[in-house]
């Protein structure tokens, strides 16, 4: 796999907003004296008057953000998730979520994958947070493909958008001829007739090498990316789920809250089906390097496989 | 509206005020009545708006920070024809268009839900932005309360709007001096409030926030102030005109009984017979 092209969703997401600038003169991008590490940079460049750097305030820049829809702006506010989703939360509620606002909030440096900064900048609970908003639709892209589409969608679609990114590479998986994204559509990527494995984000790809190591012990799983968590595509999961009779979901984020629990949301009340939930075990993160975090909360493939193993015998 | 006119209207605005939180048996007067002269000014006098067009493009904004005082923008923009003074019956009603802080999608005239302290602020901020970058001349005024300049969020705004030169942002506070646990210096004092705003690199205005000359002048000048946001900081008295109300912490959240609306409606009547009768 190592010609496999890999990128980070936080450098699509810059390049997106550049390349969606020219398309839609109200699109304006806020930061939180971020810029660089949020990849707005690139927007900045190509559209210095619409980028607004709010310096470290956070919950200012959701303020402004909101006042600028109000007055017919598209409004990006790009932080880190923690920041976005975790000290923004009453914020994004109250001037976005309850006025249904039309704020798209860039969430980069998401997840365990934020590496050696630690716990502390490590958000494994912004999907929970975002996901309680009524209104608010929750977009988790797994490649540099998919979160572009999202970038796009999100401004073409009236209301607020979670969208979150990852500071580290993640493989390029989407780039297909008949790739399509449509928010509130999963993908099937590879039918199975043993166990359903449903992932978001960088655990896609985690999943899809996972499939291959089952299938090596004849075991079928069928693997579900599920980009949009909010609305989710419950006809998809349930279709599969009644296929397969197991669903284990996979994501780089506490199983409380998550995709894991908007799954069981669907299935326990329209499928009753077995769930086994992978992902951040109640449990805080820690300094590493990314890779290594991910091998040591078992949200590579091969960590993936083994507890699908497990689950299935 | 000359001056003996806006004194009658925020008479008309005070009662709408008592008359709803009496009907909701809940609410908060008490800081409603102290800006009641400030909603009257700025909806009869200064703002560019059209309450049979309440969304139009290039009106003039508002933005209620302090927005459990709600009953006293409701009673402006019903005196003001956005909708039936008679609804204001309806405050915090089940079902009622007017809920209990500003609900933009509810309301006609309210350009921004607010209500949790601190945020609103930050969306005026937003607006007066959005003018800038459109190059359009419309201008945006928000009202805070001086227990809410508390809030940390406050002083981000303030930051980035004397960093933009917002000259088109008027940020009003209501210096009645009460919030709910007491006296503002003595919960946590946000004294001096003038010397904190003009380090945020805002033009500072003092007046009597009960005083409609002093009122009239302050936003002319504010209007005439440029490169730089205005900040008027007005020395009210909360529960203004309501006798028993008057600089009473006790007033901040409560409704008056049977008894109380009618020493209410009657302390407001002799105030109109003062001024040569009602509007």
């Amino acid at each position: 796999m190592a010609d496999v092209k890999k990128i980070a969703t936080r450098e699509s997401y810059g390049n997106a907003l550049a390349e969606c600038g020219a398309d839609f003169p109200n699109l304006v991008v806020l930061d939180a004296d971020l810029a660089g590490a949020t990849k707005t940079g690139v927007f900045k460049k190509a559209f210095p008057d619409r980028h607004i750097d709010c310096g470290i305030a956070e919950c200012n820049m959701t303020g402004i953000a909101a006042g600028l829809a109000t007055c017919g702006k598209v409004p990006f506010i790009s932080s880190f998730a923690m920041f976005a989703a975790g000290r923004n939360f009453e914020q994004v509620r109250n001037s976005i979520g309850y006025p249904h606002l039309n704020v798209k909030i860039g969430a980069t440096h998401a997840g365990i994958t934020v590496g050696e900064d630690g716990a502390t900048h490590q958000c494994n609970e912004d999907v929970a947070l975002m996901r309680t908003i009524p209104g608010m639709t929750v977009i988790v892209p797994s490649d540099d493909v998919e979160a572009k589409a999202a970038v796009r969608a999100a401004i073409e679609m009236e209301g607020p958008v979670y969208l979150r990114f990852g500071r580290a590479a993640v493989p390029v998986i989407n780039d297909t001829p008949d790739y399509k994204f449509e928010i509130g559509k999963g993908v099937l990527l590879k039918e199975g007739t043993d166990v359903t494995i449903v992932a978001s984000g960088i655990t896609v790809s985690s999943a899809l090498d996972a499939a291959e190591m089952l299938a090596a012990d004849g075991i079928s799983a069928e693997v579900i990316n599920i980009h949009t968590i909010k609305p989710l595509d419950e006809e998809l999961v349930l279709a599969s789920a009644k296929k397969t009779g197991k669903v284990v979901t996979a994501e780089e984020h506490s199983v409380i809250g998550g995709l894991g629990s908007a799954v069981c949301d669907c299935l326990s009340e329209k499928l009753p089906t077995p769930v086994l939930k992978i992902g951040m075990q109640d449990r805080f993160g820690e300094s590493g390097p990314a890779a290594a975090l991910v091998e040591k909360y078992g949200l590579d493939g091969k960590g993936i496989y083994e507890k699908v193993k497990a689950f299935v015998k | 509206m000359n001056k003996l006119e806006l004194q009658k209207t925020a008479n008309e605005v005070r009662k709408g005020i008592v008359t709803a939180v009496y009907n909701a048996k809940a609410g908060h007067p008490g800081g409603s009545l102290s800006a009641a002269d400030i909603f009257t000014y700025l909806y009869f006098e200064e703002m560019n708006i059209d309450p049979k067009d309440p969304k139009k493009a290039d009106r003039d904004r508002f933005v209620l920070s302090k927005g459990h005082t709600a009953p006293g923008l409701y009673s402006a923009l019903a005196n003001r024809g956005y909708f039936p003074v008679e609804d204001l019956k309806t405050l915090r009603h089940l079902g009622s268009y007017l809920q209990g802080h500003p609900c933009m999608q509810e309301t006609p005239g309210v350009d921004m839900s607010s209500g949790s302290l601190g945020q609103g602020i930050s969306a005026a901020v937003g607006m007066a932005l959005a003018a800038k970058l459109d190059n359009k001349d419309y201008r945006t005024y928000t009202l805070l309360g001086d227990g809410e300049i508390q809030e940390g969020q406050v002083w981000e705004a303030a930051m980035f709007a004397g960093h933009r030169k917002l000259d088109n942002l008027v940020v009003i506070v209501d210096n009645n001096g009460l919030q709910i646990d007491g006296k503002i210096d003595d919960v946590c004092s946000p004294y001096p409030i003038d010397k904190k705003f003009e380090a945020f690199n805002f033009h500072v205005i003092n007046i009597d926030g009960n005083d409609f000359d002093q009122i009239d002048a302050a936003f002319k000048e504010a209007k005439a102030t440029k490169g730089m946001p205005t900040a008027i900081i007005c020395k009210t008295v909360k529960g203004k005109g309501v006798s028993y109300m008057e600089n009473n912490a006790g007033w901040h959240g409560k409704a008056p009984n049977d008894d109380e609306y009618a020493t209410a409606m009657a302390d407001l009547e002799k105030i109109d017979a003062e001024l040569g009768g009602a509007n």
